[in-house]
């Protein structure tokens, strides 16, 4: 099951520039929360401190309290622990282009020490049901390289193996903006479901696909959070005049 | 700044302005008619009615095209919710007047009596419910569609008293009733352009604050949601 996220004055820099300022956030269990603002605003850089990518880029520093339900990210525990319970899908999907679909989705279990092959076959197939591809793929498992599939596909195929390791909250940065439309519906029809079992923070430009997926929303300007609230307040009648103009076209 | 779509917003906005304009000259008309007893005013009435069908449905349609093309979110989608209910309450504004041009052709034929009720009243009071409906839409101001919203209760307590005294009129001068019922009907219908009147107003206020003041869910002063409080 999902678990809430709680964010407690995060502030995220890059050497001597700070990017995030202040993020005080309240993710709920087991919906989907969307993050929108323009290009630069901050929200990618959010999403990947919640799983420690930010420090992966030289010189890149996080500041603050992350608790992903009880699980202090910031507080010693390592990052491999930590990704097992959040996973990522991103913007481009990346499937490990040598690897056949069953040993895509298979790739994190295995990279624990996860042997056991019945139980391993029970899990991808899971995964895959899960992530809405199982029955365009169940006859290719071993045949298929991950590479070979659609770009849909593959996007599915990276959250399936995402949900292999079993998390408790799944990010996605801009997971349909290489997508078609037809692709991204499906992706969006995955998120409505995926959510009754985890807590999903999703990233996007698109606006229309924060207000059909996320029960909240919040929106970003210049490294701050300026509001969150419920999606149908956000696009219906936001409280903050730069929120309403964002929302409008009116900038951004 | 998407500047085609403030380009539509702005073409939607001016052609409900003109159909309000033509809804509002349709109701003086058809009250100067029943005061003068002027048959050329109702044929305009009943010659300009097709003008603001056409309106009605003109507005319709762009209102859907930029819901379909544009995806409005936040004040620009309250704005054209709000305007497509304006349409049709104008559109039934217009429905009204030719009902009252309809029923002073009616009189026209009947003898001239005196009435115990004062409709030019009545007619400037409605007229004026019209109009600052219209400006609180054009200012997109809340606090005149709240103005409006209150004079409503006037006009009805007007319906009530033509009522009581016309009916009084029937009873006791059985030979009017016929003058007596038509003046009730033009009562009744001026007291239903007032009801279009407040729903356009509640639909202003539903644009400009966010908030439903319908069926006296709440007032637009008691709404937490005025703009002197946002953020700026």
């Amino acid at each position: 099951m999902g678990v809430g996220i709680i964010v407690e004055q995060l502030n995220a820099f890059y050497g001597k520039t700070q990017a995030l300022f202040d993020i005080n956030l309240n993710v709920a269990a087991n919906h989907a929360t969307a993050l929108i603002g323009p290009s630069g605003c901050g929200k990618s850089t959010f999403i990947r401190c919640l799983n420690r990518m930010h420090e992966t880029i030289p010189e890149a520093r996080v500041e603050g309290k992350v608790l992903i339900g009880e699980f202090s990210v910031y507080n010693g525990t390592s990052a491999t622990q930590l990704r097992r319970r959040v996973g990522m899908v991103f913007q481009k999907p990346n499937p490990f282009p040598t690897m056949s679909i069953y040993d895509n989705v298979a790739a994190g279990l295995k990279l624990n020490g996860f042997r056991n092959r019945r139980q391993l076959d029970e899990i991808v197939e899971k995964s895959l049901n899960s992530s809405a591809l199982w029955d365009e793929v169940k006859d290719s498992l071993h045949k298929k390289s991950g590479a070979s599939l659609s770009g849909g596909q593959q996007q599915r195929l990276c959250i399936a193996r995402a949900l292999a390791v079993q998390p408790e909250v799944l990010l996605m940065d801009e997971p349909c903006s290489a997508l078609d439309p037809i692709s991204t519906g499906k992706i969006e029809e995955l998120i409505f479901q995926l959510k009754e079992q985890y807590t999903i923070v999703i990233v996007t430009h698109n606006m229309q696909q924060a207000a059909r997926v996320a029960e909240f929303t919040g929106f970003f300007l210049l490294g701050k959070m300026i509001e969150f609230d419920k999606t149908e307040k956000v696009f219906t009648n936001p409280s903050d005049k730069r929120t309403e103009d964002y929302v409008t076209g009116r900038f951004g | 700044m998407r500047t085609r779509f403030q380009q539509q917003m702005e073409e939607l906005r001016e052609k409900l302005l003109r159909m309000g304009g033509m809804a509002e000259l349709a109701v003086d008309r058809a009250c100067q008619a029943y005061t003068e007893r002027d048959l050329g005013r109702c044929q305009l009435v009943l010659e300009n009615e097709s003008l603001i069908n056409a309106a009605e449905r003109e507005i319709d349609e762009m209102a859907f095209d930029i819901l379909a093309t544009q995806q409005p979110a936040a004040t620009d989608l309250r704005f054209i919710l709000a305007v497509t209910k304006i349409n049709a309450d104008l559109e039934r504004v217009g429905d009204q007047a030719v009902n009252i041009a309809e029923r002073v052709m009616d009189m026209i034929e009947l003898p001239t009596v005196e009435l115990p009720v004062d409709i030019a009243r009545m007619a400037t009071a409605v007229s004026a419910m019209v109009r600052r409906a219209l400006e609180s839409f054009v200012e997109g101001k809340a606090e005149l569609a709240q103005a409006v919203l209150e004079m409503d209760h006037v006009v009805d307590r007007m319906r009530d008293e033509a009522f009581i005294m016309l009916v009084r009129k029937m009873n006791d001068e059985p030979q009017v009733t016929q003058q007596a019922l038509d003046a009730l009907l033009v009562a009744r219908n001026l007291e239903r352009v007032a009801d279009h009147a407040t729903n356009i107003s509640e639909d202003v206020i539903f644009w400009v604050l966010g908030a439903d003041v319908r069926h006296h869910a709440q007032s637009a002063a008691s709404a937490s949601l005025l703009p002197d409080t946002r953020k700026q």
